[in-house]
């Protein structure tokens, strides 16, 4: 599969995420410029983690403005697999491509740990590898985690199966101490409708080699390129 | 011929000496221009030859300092050192300091401390991958009796300086490593940010600070330049601080690290085109070091037109522009004919570029606005001719601090609570609430996190090797004996590195004094020098560049001299890094100690070596955190242990049978310990020795050369056999445990509690005393 990884100004997990896709999954992968609308070819896109725009604002209400933005709502609606890493995720809501928001941690610091989130459904072409109550062991570095959606988008969040990850101890029961930064309902991670745009704060990508300490990032990985194997590039004008 | 541009303000000896120049520079400047300064050349003088900038107090010691070796691709006199790591690349470090502005601006000045530091690393063509930083604060609890606004005001300090490196590392996307934090008295009015960058930069296309080609374009890039920071170098760094210190604030520099984040890349990305022939990053006295710096490492003049610089406010004058401390910004010098590809990749970055100005080649640096000459002075007077000082030493007089003070417990006495306590000292307590505000994965190289190991270890992708790195100084050792307490640094950060299974490469430091107009400090300086000088020569660790950071002075008080290490190191094989953390039940515990074998256990020590070694605890974290009270001596320092140990722990490494590795340093034997355990999963350790010391020295003494590794039962006939290789001696201790850690000396249980209790104490200490056991609960 060809995967691409958005470079906004202020990315800083691109080469990350680059490099996850290229050594450790052996998959054509790309760098496109904020500035390009052009997608042709790829079957995933990245957007990585990072300080777009240095958070200026609030972080990613300016990159949603960059010209690639537009290329990638139209990418996603053909079903093209569009990633959300940390600042991503945040891009993505800001977009309105995904539900919600992401807010101050609540202990108002930046946090730079490892986590365990669970896996809650592996009907994702994010998760497909995994199984359901499955739990990662993710890092996660971030000032604005807390994830947050009024009450009616909470309950179609769930009745659609659309929370993807959830903060929890590493035995993978819910336990409120595991939540890092008053994420609502624990919230690590969730989809579009669809189920092809994917937006979590932990970083896969930083755990896809032993030497990082941890490999479960790679479930992530692994789901995307048999989700693409499954499905032909779509076709984006 | 442009005519001089008058200034408005008339130069008087008043005005001299509030530029901080004496007299005697005054006549200096004025015999080298072959006549009178105006005030813009005057504030271009005084920015120079500050001490900061001009090092005319430490020039003449720092001579003594090793700088070479086969390893060092460039040492002391460029912005970073460079060092040859293998696979063809390099690796561009240095350490530098911010303290002065980290006291008026906590947040602001350690941000741009780390601001300016990754500059100086990028600006050699090295993308930065590591960040350390060496920080020195007073009392943060009520423990040793500070006054509560004092307390209060350090708490805000840690605080501001914390939450300001990780603004400035955490957007810039550069992972902060490693470090460290101590917590002595004397830092209260005098805080110490350094930091340390590393970048790595493939070894034949390094680029130099070097001005060249008579006609080429000077190039301004980056942000647009203000009147902050203005005498930031000759007024914060080059002068203590009085009650007045309040209006010092519009000296400190503001950062903006989206800015050089993109900075960076355009740099990298223009240096890929060929067409930069030079290039200097903007830091201490902006414009003027760069361009001055340049020229006169090229044997060449610069002209500039300051109407075209960038600028961020209306009605600046020569001498604001010319001493603007304005972050992120660079200065250029491009191939003649080849300005279009550098400025293009400039503008797609977002970033002003512009080419201000030309090479020259009458030596001069030129500066025009408005049509006329705004200032005209040789660049190698600025450069290179700052006065050199010999200033006058002094040793204190034989001070009571060397007298004993220190009351040993009775033999046999449980000492868990005194442990306790020690455990939560703040410089001894984890820094887990600190290292966790920095992102310290970014870049997927960081294969030994904060915490996990005695150095950081960052892994050079597409090679089998990694680096390592360790910074140490301390303070509390230097107060009492400057010299030895510079040669523990250094041993120490190279013993941290060794502990890794890194090989010590070369080293940076950072040199925190006070006032070097006070004979008294002037002596602890040189003393210093001296001591880093033996070390690293014994050690054979080169320094390849570092900075001096003077006038630590409140209210008329010094801070303890303090100088800081930070020794970069070399490991072959990544995958075979050590950590700190016991891994298996049931391992070996084993003491290695550099001194080879010990005289017998049991031999009766003499009244004279008796005394001498509560001399020597007397100045231990123990001593501190027990008795309220630091005096004494350092421990005697023998570097050949050091070095013997250094080999041992590389080899070890290297052998693979060790399962974990710990340096012996703070809160000796037994914090060492603790710390393997906290660092592990429920695992501890179950210690019993003995010796013919006293319980508590034999815990918590910190003598040097020393090394607690853990490993499997079955392969300690190997250790054996390798250690007494390498002349160092190797004793088990113990076997890692889980639940109680206990340990037992001369047949006496001292101390026993749960070691999930004590890694609480430990964990959590830091953070109460910042945040208050409230606030704690919650986050």
């Amino acid at each position: 599969m060809k995967i691409g990884v958005v470079v906004f100004p202020g990315s800083n997990c691109d080469h990350d995420a680059l490099h996850a896709a290229t050594e450790v999954l052996h998959q054509p992968a790309e760098f496109i410029w904020h500035q390009s609308q052009d997608l042709t070819g790829f079957d995933a896109v990245i957007l990585p983690g990072g300080f777009s725009y240095g958070d200026y604002l609030r972080t990613g209400a300016i990159a949603r403005f960059s010209p690639v933005m537009n290329a990638i709502a139209r990418f996603a609606r053909s079903g093209g697999l569009v990633l959300g890493i940390c600042n991503g995720f945040q891009i993505l809501c800001e977009a309105g491509l995904l539900p919600g928001a992401l807010m101050r941690n609540k202990g108002l610091r930046f946090i730079c740990r490892d986590v365990h989130v669970r896996v809650e459904t592996a009907a994702t072409p994010f998760t497909s590898a995994g199984r359901a109550g499955q739990v990662l062991r993710l890092p996660i570095a971030h000032a604005e985690g807390n994830y947050f959606c009024d009450a009616a988008t909470l309950a179609n969040l769930k009745t659609q199966n659309q929370i993807i990850f959830r903060y929890c101890a590493p035995d993978g029961s819910n336990e409120p101490s595991a939540n890092p930064n008053g994420s609502l309902d624990s919230i690590a991670g969730i989809c579009n409708r669809e189920r092809n745009i994917l937006g979590m704060m932990p970083h896969p990508e930083r755990a896809v080699e032993a030497a990082l300490g941890s490999t479960d990032g790679l479930v992530v990985f692994r789901s995307l390129v048999q989700s693409s194997a499954r499905q032909p590039a779509a076709a984006v004008s | 011929m442009p005519s001089m541009l008058a200034t408005k303000i008339k130069v008087t000896p008043e005005i001299v000496a509030e530029h901080g120049l004496t007299p005697e520079e005054y006549a200096r400047i004025e015999k080298i221009l072959g006549r009178k300064p105006n005030f813009t050349e005057l504030g271009i003088f005084s920015v120079m030859w500050s001490e900061h900038c001009s090092y005319k107090s430490s020039r003449v010691h720092l001579r003594r300092l090793p700088t070479q070796a086969p390893q060092v691709l460039q040492g002391p006199g460029e912005n970073a050192g460079v060092v040859d790591v293998g696979d063809g690349l390099a690796a561009v470090f240095k350490m530098e300091s911010h303290n002065h502005p980290s006291y008026v601006e906590p947040f602001q000045g350690a941000a741009t401390g780390v601001g300016g530091i990754l500059r100086d690393v990028f600006t050699m063509g090295a993308r930065p991958i590591a960040v350390l930083d060496s920080l020195r604060f007073g009392a943060i609890t009520t423990a040793n009796g500070e006054a509560p606004e004092a307390i209060a005001r350090n708490r805000r300090l840690v605080d501001g300086v914390v939450r300001g490196i990780a603004f400035y590392g955490n957007c810039f996307g550069v992972p902060t490593v490693g470090g460290e934090v101590e917590f002595e008295p004397g830092y209260a009015g005098n805080p110490l940010v350094n930091v340390l960058a590393l970048g790595i930069a493939p070894k034949d296309r390094l680029f130099f600070a070097r001005a060249r080609g008579e006609g080429n374009p000077v190039i301004y890039v980056g942000a647009k330049t203000g009147r902050d920071g203005i005498h930031g170098a000759s007024l914060l760094a080059s002068a203590e601080f009085t009650e007045e210190s309040q209006r010092k604030r519009p000296n400190v520099q503001v950062g903006d690290p989206f800015l050089e984040k993109l900075l960076l890349e355009a740099c990298l990305e223009a240096m890929a085109t060929g067409a930069i022939v030079g290039i200097q990053d903007m830091g201490a006295a902006g414009l003027t070091s760069s361009s001055c710096e340049m020229a006169s490492r090229g044997g060449v003049g610069i002209e500039i037109e300051l109407d075209r610089v960038p600028q961020r406010e209306t009605g600046m004058t020569a001498y604001e522009i010319m001493l603007s401390e304005s972050q992120e910004r660079m200065l250029l010098v491009a191939e003649r004919g080849r300005e279009a590809e550098v400025l293009r990749v400039f503008r797609k970055w977002g970033l002003d570029a512009i080419e201000i100005g030309r090479v020259a080649s009458d030596g001069m640096l030129r500066v025009l606005q408005h049509g006329q000459i705004a200032a005209e002075i040789p660049a190698d007077a600025l450069a290179e001719q700052a006065p050199v000082y010999q200033r006058p030493i002094a040793a204190p007089k034989a001070s009571s601090t060397r007298e004993i003070f220190f009351r040993l417990s009775p033999a046999g006495a449980d000492l868990t609570a005194n442990f306790r306590k020690l455990l939560a000292a703040p410089s001894i307590a984890s820094k887990r609430w600190i290292f966790e505000q920095y992102d310290h994965m970014v870049r997927t190289n960081t294969t030994v996190v904060p915490g996990a190991a005695d150095a950081a270890v960052v892994r050079l992708k597409g090679t089998r090797r990694a680096l390592a790195l360790a910074t140490d100084g301390k303070g509390r050792w230097c107060s009492l004996d400057p010299r030895a307490g510079a040669m523990h640094a250094v041993a120490e950060a190279a013993r941290n590195v060794s502990a890794v299974g890194a090989r010590p490469s070369a080293a940076t430091n950072c040199l925190n004094f006070g006032n070097p107009e006070k004979p008294e400090v002037m002596w602890q300086f040189s003393e210093a020098v001296d001591g880093m000088a033996e070390a690293c020569r014994a050690l054979s660790i080169p320094i390849t560049g570092g900075n001096v950071s003077f006038y630590n002075d409140t209210l008329g008080k010094s801070i303890d001299p303090t100088p800081i290490v930070g020794v970069l190191g070399v490991l072959e094989n990544a995958d075979a890094a050590l950590t700190m953390a016991f891994r298996n039940e049931g391992d070996a515990i084993v003491l290695l100690d550099g001194r080879g074998a010990l005289p017998s256990a049991v031999s009766q020590r003499s009244g004279s070596e008796e005394r001498e070694a509560l001399r020597e605890f007397s100045s231990s974290e123990y001593a501190r955190s027990i008795a309220g009270k630091l005096a004494g001596v350092p421990p005697a320092i023998d570097l050949a242990a050091e070095s013997r140990l250094i080999d041992a722990l590389v080899a070890l490494a290297a052998d693979g049978i060790l399962s974990s590795a710990h340096d012996v340093s703070d809160g000796g034997i037994a914090v060492t310990l603790a710390e393997c355990g906290f660092a592990s999963q429920g695992l501890a350790g179950e210690i019993a020795w003995r010796s013919d010391e006293a319980d508590e020295l034999a815990l918590f003494a910190e003598t040097g050369a020393r090394a607690i590794v853990s490993l499997p039962q079955a392969s300690l006939a190997r250790l054996l056999t390798l250690a007494a290789e390498y002349r160092v001696s190797a004793t088990q201790m113990g076997r890692v445990t889980r639940g109680q850690f206990q340990l037992s000396h001369n047949g006496a249980t001292v101390v026993r509690d749960d070691s999930a209790a004590l890694g609480e104490i430990w964990s959590g200490a830091i953070e109460q005393a910042i945040l208050g056991e409230q606030a704690s609960k919650q986050a």
